[in-house]
């Protein structure tokens, strides 16, 4: 590797050095088209403002000497008799993750320009987004019922509240604000839009980015606020 | 690999993983059944950051950008490490605070020592 000499190979492209050159080279940073670029940006600070919410959220619930209310049994439905921990939350996050999934496929039919096969795919993917929202939504509305508010509740510490509807409503909200994202761009491949402009269909790539990024926050969320 | 033309991958690839986010979505829900402990912390950690890691590697084709990309999306997220130090010192020291200062006394026995 080394014997050739540096001189051998044009600007080093691999690794550490990929970064030097791409920095460095009085050119477009980043080898992406700029929309993926600035979405990518977009995620991150999102993910800035989600990790401040958990972060939030740890400290309260460490630093309160009551008890915290222990999510297992708060999120338990009775179903057909029983008792099961924490179901409708294992059934958002298998709906998510299918949605996830349909999502990648519509990516990769986007970039064949098979028009009908992506925008179906979006199209499902967007409806499970919107059944995890009507989920969320029942959710919310049996806690409210049982008394939890942002500032009490009958189970224990009273920051669970907060922290619940804080943390959840941000991803709600980003979840249908998915739904419509994907609609839209759902909608503008059905009837052309993207062929008008020279066929590029990245910006199912770049929405799908979007929609991962939700999928990725609520693993976080399931993990941290439900299971722990 | 093939930029100009976006990312294209073989199908296969994107339904193995599938597969394998819902068994581990199944596993991390299955946690919820453990006795609470040091083991269960473990394994919820795991799956979260196994799911994490197959969703941005191969559904947001991480794994196929060049450094540049990762480093600038992967790096500034990892300095919220210390925000989480620091907090989590943070809410020790609230709570040690508290049960110091605000918990009732234990019994009235060692009040007429004083």
């Amino acid at each position: 590797m080394a014997h050739e000499g540096i001189a051998a190979a044009a600007p080093a492209d691999a690794g550490w050095q990929s970064i030097v050159s791409d920095w460095s080279a009085d050119k477009a940073t980043f080898r992406v088209p700029w929309g993926k670029a600035m979405m990518w940006i977009f995620l991150l600070s999102d993910t800035f403002i989600f990790t401040c919410f958990l972060t939030g959220y740890m400290n309260v619930r460490m630093s309160s000497p009551v008890p915290w209310p222990n999510p297992s049994e708060v999120f338990a439905l009775t179903l057909f008799g029983h008792s099961i921990p924490l179901i409708l939350i294992g059934i958002m996050t298998f709906v998510l993750i299918t949605s996830s999934g349909t999502m990648a496929l519509a990516v990769n039919y986007g970039y064949r320009r098979n028009r009908a096969r992506a925008a179906s795919l979006m199209l499902m993917t967007a409806g499970f987004g919107a059944v995890f929202v009507g989920m969320q939504a029942f959710e919310w509305t049996k806690l409210i019922m049982e008394g939890v508010r942002p500032w009490t509740n009958p189970m224990g510490a009273e920051q669970f509240g907060a922290a619940f509807f804080m943390i959840t409503g941000f991803h709600g909200l980003h979840v249908s604000a998915g739904v419509i994202y994907l609609s839209i761009v759902a909608f503008r491949i059905i009837n052309g839009f993207y062929e008008r402009r020279g066929g590029n269909y990245e910006i199912v790539e770049i929405a799908g980015l979007y929609w991962h990024f939700v999928d990725l926050v609520w693993v976080f969320i399931f993990a941290f606020f439900y299971l722990w | 690999m093939a930029h100009a033309e976006g990312q294209q991958h073989p199908l296969s690839i994107y339904f193995w993983i599938w597969g394998l986010l819902f068994l581990l979505s199944a596993f991390s829900y299955g946690t919820d059944f453990l006795p609470d402990g040091y083991v269960r912390m473990a394994l919820i950690l795991t799956f979260m950051l196994l799911k994490a890691g197959f969703i941005v590697g191969i559904f947001m084709h991480m794994a196929w950008e060049r450094v540049a990309l990762i480093s600038a999306i992967i790096g500034p997220p990892a300095l919220l490490l210390v925000l989480i130090g620091l907090m989590a010192i943070e809410g020790d020291y609230t709570i040690l605070t508290r049960i110091a200062s605000f918990s009732e006394p234990p019994a009235p026995v060692g009040l007429d020592h004083h």
